[in-house]
């Protein structure tokens, strides 16, 4: 009867199962049709074919030839990387200061921390411009990461979770005789493995994909990022579109491969200061 | 014990270092974020170029430059037809994906629920050069729609202002959906299946479940995602510079995208670019109030 009944439920689910296949195909196919043009000439690409080629070596070489490819990639991960670990560490260590030791006036400075979200990126692109170009800090690393290591979401994500963290071990810590910066690198640390994962993955993605602000500040083509070389490839009056592809699929290896190891943490990023 | 020698007492060291931790991070706050919005309204105050930046006469000069400028009214016209269109089309949808895959009899949900989420893998140039081509005069969409004699020949499709947009508003849509759904997603799994067990046998369909559960229940949520979708709409800006380049004749450029071509491409002048910036925060601002008022108020 129960066998019966379920072949019933999902008799009915059908529609659901139809809508929810187109709407993954169209999710998917974009993707798919990115790589495999990677591997196509840029003729069969317009022609419209869709199945992969043996061109991959070829839009590569290209790539290579025309593009400081590796150079890109070196840039991307090493600012990505920078800011990921930078900004964790202040982050968590804010989020943490302003739950477990709150009181009146850290929530009133964490208010009027939040109400910077609402500050537009173009807002403060030109007076951080001139502050950078001021200070020498264009074309650096420095100069990538200072606007990104310290945002309102993440401060906020870690003193969400850091709620979560019984008052009773930091109690017990400081009896055992260890001081505040101890607590938090010796017990909050290693039990919010969970939480850090989760806003890792936030931050490198964001600090990869990044665009307005690299544009702004890396003048010089040896310190551009991926997003910038693949922008650069639109530029001439014709698109060798296999070329294009192939440099789109390497500025999303890696954002794909963390998106598909750590898609939970991903997840968990994106909504983790909202609970 | 050692602790006690240098005069503080333990509560006074705890209290020093609840504020040495939450330090850090508030300068970096304040000397990226606050200290240059301030700097950006006393520019956009300002007119010429480098050192000789002065104050305007009149002081307001910028400001009302902005009202007789087409290009950047068509910009702020572009920016609010993606809100108006783009944004419910994505929520809505969004929705009524987390509701269908938290159906306890769905089968493969985990794989559908990753295709819907696949797109946020890709950076936004990444996926703003996928539609570029995608829809080129020569690209795939094109193929196709000749293959099936619904065109004689390619169109173009980045090429006309209507078609344009319609090709942005249908990447922004592709990008975010699976975005917002994870909000709506997680959101759904506070929900006790109980709730809906209990309306499924007093006869309610899915339709008024939806409308008389879900919608209510994700209420603080689905507000969140609009002041995000917001916040994110109105600093369009990759899109537009990658997808159309702003074109045809500046027929699809975002408010942002203007901003940036009046610092950096067309002859430099940081004073107006930072009027019209200032504009921008004021609008993102006012947005944000009502959303959060009209959410406050309907309880």
């Amino acid at each position: 009867m129960t066998k019966k009944n379920s072949s019933m439920i999902q008799r009915r689910l059908i529609p659901t199962y139809i809508f929810l296949i187109i709407v993954s195909f169209i999710s998917v196919f974009p993707l798919y049709w990115m790589i495999s043009a990677a591997t196509n000439t840029s003729v069969d690409v317009s022609r419209g074919r869709i199945l992969p080629g043996g061109h991959f070596m070829e839009n590569f070489n290209n790539l290579t030839a025309q593009q400081p490819l590796w150079r890109a990639l070196g840039n991307s991960f090493l600012y990505a990387i920078v800011t990921t670990l930078v900004c964790l560490l202040i982050c968590s260590i804010a989020g943490y200061g302003f739950e477990v030791y709150h009181d009146k006036w850290k929530d009133k400075l964490f208010s009027i921390l939040l109400l910077a979200m609402m500050i537009p990126q173009v807002a403060t692109m030109v007076p951080l411009f001139q502050m950078f170009s001021k200070a020498r800090l264009l074309n650096c690393t420095l100069g990538f990461i200072l606007p990104m290591i310290s945002t309102p979401f993440m401060i906020m994500m870690f003193r969400q979770n850091a709620r979560a963290f019984p008052i009773d071990i930091i109690e017990a810590a400081r009896i055992d005789g260890l001081n505040e910066v101890q607590i938090f690198f010796r017990m909050f640390f290693p039990t919010m493995r969970s939480t850090y994962a989760a806003a890792a993955v936030i931050t490198f993605m964001n600090a990869w994909n990044s665009y307005l602000w690299p544009k702004v500040i890396m003048t010089d083509n040896n310190s551009l990022t991926m997003p910038m070389l693949i922008a650069n490839l639109i530029t001439g009056y014709v698109t060798d579109y296999g070329m294009l592809m192939c440099g789109v699929l390497f500025c999303s290896i890696p954002t794909m491969v963390v998106f598909f190891v750590l898609q939970k943490q991903f997840a968990e990023g994106i909504t983790g200061a909202v609970k | 014990m050692n602790s006690n020698k240098k005069g503080m007492t333990l509560v006074a060291k705890q209290k020093a270092a609840g504020w040495a931790f939450l330090t850090p991070a508030t300068l970096m706050i304040v000397v990226m974020s606050f200290y240059p919005m301030v700097r950006a309204f006393i520019i956009s105050l300002q007119t010429g170029a480098g050192a000789n930046m002065r104050f305007a006469e009149p002081i307001f000069s910028n400001y009302q430059r902005m009202m007789a400028d087409k290009v950047f009214i068509k910009s702020i016209g572009n920016t609010f037809l993606y809100l108006l269109i783009q944004v419910p089309i994505m929520l809505i949808l969004a929705i009524l994906l987390a509701q269908l895959l938290n159906n306890k009899d769905l089968k493969f949900k985990g794989l559908f629920r990753t295709c819907v989420f696949l797109p946020c893998a890709t950076s936004l140039v990444s996926y703003a050069l996928i539609f570029r081509s995608l829809f080129a005069q020569e690209g795939l969409i094109n193929s196709i729609l000749v293959k099936l004699h619904i065109l004689e020949s390619g169109y173009n499709f980045l090429g006309n202002a209507a078609s344009a947009k319609i090709v942005i508003i249908i990447a922004l849509v592709w990008r975010w959906t699976g975005y917002n759904m994870v909000f709506y997603l997680s959101g759904l799994q506070n929900i006790e299946y109980s709730v809906y067990e209990a309306a499924k046998i007093d006869g309610a369909n899915g339709w008024k479940t939806f409308w008389g559960i879900t919608v209510p229940l994700l209420k603080p949520t689905i507000i969140m995602t609009f002041i995000m979708s917001i916040n994110g709409t109105l600093q369009l800006f990759d899109e537009s510079v990658n997808l159309t380049k702003g074109g045809p004749a500046n027929a699809t450029i975002t408010m942002s995208h203007y901003v940036y071509n009046t610092c950096f491409i067309n002859v430099p002048n940081f004073g107006y670019a930072s009027a019209m910036a200032f504009l921008i925060f004021i609008m993102v601002a006012i947005l944000a109030f009502i959303n959060l008022k009209v959410g406050d108020t309907r309880d």
